[in-house]
């Protein structure tokens, strides 16, 4: 079973954390994983792109173009800029926060707050969760990334009793509680 | 089994391979092999004030008998090129170890420099593994290699092998007794009598070498349809093993030397033989240059990043419908809080021509701010400003300053400041002391007081240091306080000798302690407090702002900007 998964977002939102959930993941599954991240300049508030691909041999780190799975977007215009890396019925799971990119706060361009629509015209399938107020009501918006997680996993049809495990492996004792409510909630969506 | 980034598996590569020392200069995408190995306990490793320094640390380890790296980025290879072009003669006695990261598609760099053309022109061999497990067991071979053909050997990463993540089988240390160091001076002493020796020894151990390696086998040919035979490298391997699994492939293991008898017989079995390579034609050029026939960047750009999809659309013509939608851009930029925006708002608003440096400051270019006027390579700020105002008059030259990080300023900008002080320039320079390596992930240095140990070290006094060079006058400012930058830099520009401005602040990311977020009331709609291009400040439709209260670090740089007093709470 092959799953490539594009996580996106803003720099600062956790993607990393998400991208490592899953490795421990396809570990447990007994799969080959390879996970692609941005470290440097590109960190600092840009656009970041993180990739994760599963399978019983991985070869390329990075996902190809048209051949994701699933792109999973922690901000919601970022889920139209990486369009091209889904496959034919690929579907979008995002969060619909909005987090202005520099352009926008200056007042240079306009959010387009239709990005969503925009997508769907296109024969897009799309998942729509509000991640940042469902991790707020668990104890803090750094746990949008495990909320998305959740999410993920319900639309992947993931082990659950694995990625719980696969938590578990990864966040800090201290957060485990609230990161597994998180996931729980996510999985609701 | 465990994942590991690439950076993460050279750095357990060379612990396991029973390396002393390792001595580095932090840069994207090197940094993690020296965070990561600097955690062994059984391994000395330090953060160096840059790459020439780390080199000569290192190389000092191995011919004191003990195995040794440095890391950098491939940048970084320019800095340190002085000692390892003579090290190169003189080999090694404990094993040594240059891992390189090159950045390809410059994720993080001011250029992309292909760092197989360094080992070509010094004689020194390069391995290049393709993932993580391969880049624990080619830092081992790359020991042994060094300390068999005696001579330095290079590693060589790509952004997209550093800083991805694939699965690793661990094993133990194997501790390598310290080799006894014995005087000889026409090893080490390289002055002309000894080096024209050494010199004839690079020359026999790359012939005994060249030799060698047709029966490497890290060097392998994986057999499949013979109508097309591919010749790669790296991570490139993964890619055209993704986009075309069927073809026959030659992965090397070592790009330099090159194995090009077995070469030459994989030509002969397949119909058609590609170089697929980024950047520069450096297998394509060697192959060539033995009569074997080949294609390579007639095919692909010399430019950015290859991928499966580019493989794919040049040798399978296979291409899909890319969409595209008119979207903002979302460019990286500095963070709510961070202390260099407010310093970067004075110099635009003082019309300057600035003259700036690497590191996160370089961010300072971006709109709205759009405060910088040059950025070269690490340290360049000081001579460029100061070969500005030579080449310009006396008033004209006023205009002109220079922004430099503290670490940076370290790395190379003291040589820079002695040159303006020694040439009697009227040279203003801007010292952004964040108190931190930055853009790198905060490292630590010379003027921070830890040591990459985390044990407390002296602290370099930046004041002293100037002082010392010469500078006239140094004033040093709370980086917060525009009113402060704005006098100091105002009265450094009217010096008529080299005046210092040192900015200080710790990075917003360092000290987490921050005071409450600032908020609006009765916002007037003017728009001053936009032109300092903070993530926390947004505009709203109706035209007035709000300050993002999850984003606001309450550095109240915002508020000075406020002629209606409208931007309150936080404190300065």
């Amino acid at each position: 079973m092959k799953t490539n998964i594009l996580i996106v977002g803003v720099g600062g939102q956790g993607t990393l954390l998400a991208s490592r959930i899953l490795g421990r993941y396809a570990q447990l599954k007994g799969l080959d994983c390879k996970l692609s991240e941005v470290h440097g300049m590109s960190q600092r508030g840009g656009s970041v792109v993180t990739h994760v691909k599963m399978a019983d041999k991985v070869s390329s780190p990075i996902v190809a173009l048209h051949d994701a799975d699933i792109v999973l977007s922690f901000e919601k215009l970022e889920s139209a800029r990486y369009l091209n890396f889904l496959k034919d019925g690929g579907v979008v799971v995002v969060n619909t926060q909005q987090i202005l990119p520099m352009p926008v706060i200056c007042g240079m361009k306009e959010y387009p707050t239709d990005v969503l629509e925009q997508v769907k015209t296109r024969g897009i399938n799309v998942v729509e969760a509000d991640a940042l107020s469902i991790a707020e009501s668990v104890g803090s918006a750094k746990a949008v990334n495990v909320v998305m997680i959740g999410a993920l996993s319900k639309y992947m049809n993931f082990d659950k009793d694995k990625m719980t495990e696969a938590i578990k492996g990864t966040v800090p004792p201290k957060f485990l509680d609230m990161n597994l409510a998180a996931f729980e909630k996510g999985y609701e969506i | 089994m465990k994942l590991m980034l690439g950076n993460e598996a050279i750095a357990r590569g060379a612990y396991e391979a029973g390396v002393k020392l390792v001595a580095a200069y932090p840069g994207t995408p090197s940094t993690e092999v020296t965070e990561t190995v600097a955690k062994y306990d059984e391994v000395y490793a330090e953060w160096a004030p840059n790459e020439k320094v780390a080199f000569e640390v290192a190389v000092g380890a191995s011919y004191a008998g003990a195995r040794a790296m440095v890391c950098m980025k491939h940048v970084g290879v320019n800095v340190a090129a002085d000692p390892m072009f003579t090290a190169a003669y003189t080999g090694v006695n404990g094993g040594l170890v240059i891992l390189v990261a090159d950045d390809p598609g410059m994720h993080s760099s001011q250029n992309e420099q292909d760092s197989r053309y360094y080992a070509l022109s010094a004689h020194i061999p390069m391995l290049e593994p393709s993932d993580s497990a391969e880049a624990k067991e080619f830092t081992s071979l790359a020991f042994e290699l060094s300390e068999k053909y005696d001579t330095p050997v290079f590693l060589r990463t790509t952004t997209r092998l550093a800083h991805s993540q694939s699965f690793v089988e661990e094993a133990q240390r194997r501790e390598v007794e310290i080799k006894p160091y014995a005087k000889d001076i026409t090893k080490y002493t390289m002055m002309p009598s000894s080096a024209i020796g050494r010199h004839v020894k690079v020359e026999e151990r790359e012939n005994r070498l060249k030799a060698d390696v047709e029966s490497f086998d890290i060097n392998r040919e994986e057999k499949g349809d013979n109508s097309i035979g591919i010749v790669c490298s790296g991570v490139v391997y993964q890619y055209v093993k993704e986009a075309m699994p069927n073809a026959s492939v030659f992965k090397l293991g070592m790009v330099y030397p090159l194995p090009i008898e077995a070469i030459k017989k994989f030509a002969r079995s397949v119909k058609r033989l590609v170089v697929v390579e980024e950047l520069e034609p450096v297998i394509e050029n060697a192959l060539k240059a033995n009569g074997i026939e080949c294609e390579g960047k007639n095919i692909f750009s010399v430019q950015g990043e290859l991928s499966v999809a580019i493989i794919k659309e040049k040798l399978l013509s296979e291409k899909k419908e890319n969409v595209s939608l008119d979207l903002p851009v979302r460019p990286p930029v500095l963070c709510a809080g961070c202390p260099h925006r407010g310093v970067f708002y004075v110099l635009k608003k003082l019309g300057l021509t600035v003259s700036a440096d690497i590191g996160c400051y370089t961010l300072g270019a971006g709109a709205p701010l759009s405060a910088v006027d040059t950025v070269l390579c690490m340290g360049a700020s000081i001579g460029i400003a100061h070969g500005f105002k030579k080449a310009l008059g006396e008033e004209a030259a006023k205009k002109v300053v220079s922004v430099i990080g503290d670490s940076t300023f370290i790395h190379s900008g003291i040589t820079g400041l002695i040159d303006a002080v020694y040439n009697k320039s009227n040279l203003t320079l801007i010292i952004l002391d964040n108190s931190t390596t930055g853009m790198t992930g905060h490292q630590d240095h010379p003027a921070t007081g830890k040591t990459l140990k985390g044990e407390p070290a002296p602290i370099l006094n930046l004041v002293d240091v100037c002082r010392s060079c010469g500078a006239k006058s140094i004033n040093v400012v709370d980086a917060y306080d525009l009113k402060a930058v704005e006098n100091a830099v105002k009265a450094a520009v009217d010096e008529q000798a080299v005046s210092v401005v040192i900015c200080q602040r710790p990075c917003a990311l360092l000290n987490r302690n921050y005071p409450a977020p600032l908020y609006v009331e009765d916002c007037k709609k003017c728009g001053a407090c936009l032109k300092i291009g903070c993530p926390a400040i947004e505009k709203q439709k109706e035209g007035n702002v709000i300050i993002n209260p999850t984003q606001c670090v309450g550095c109240a740089v915002c508020s000075q900007l406020c002629k209606f007093g409208a931007i309150r709470g936080g404190k300065k």
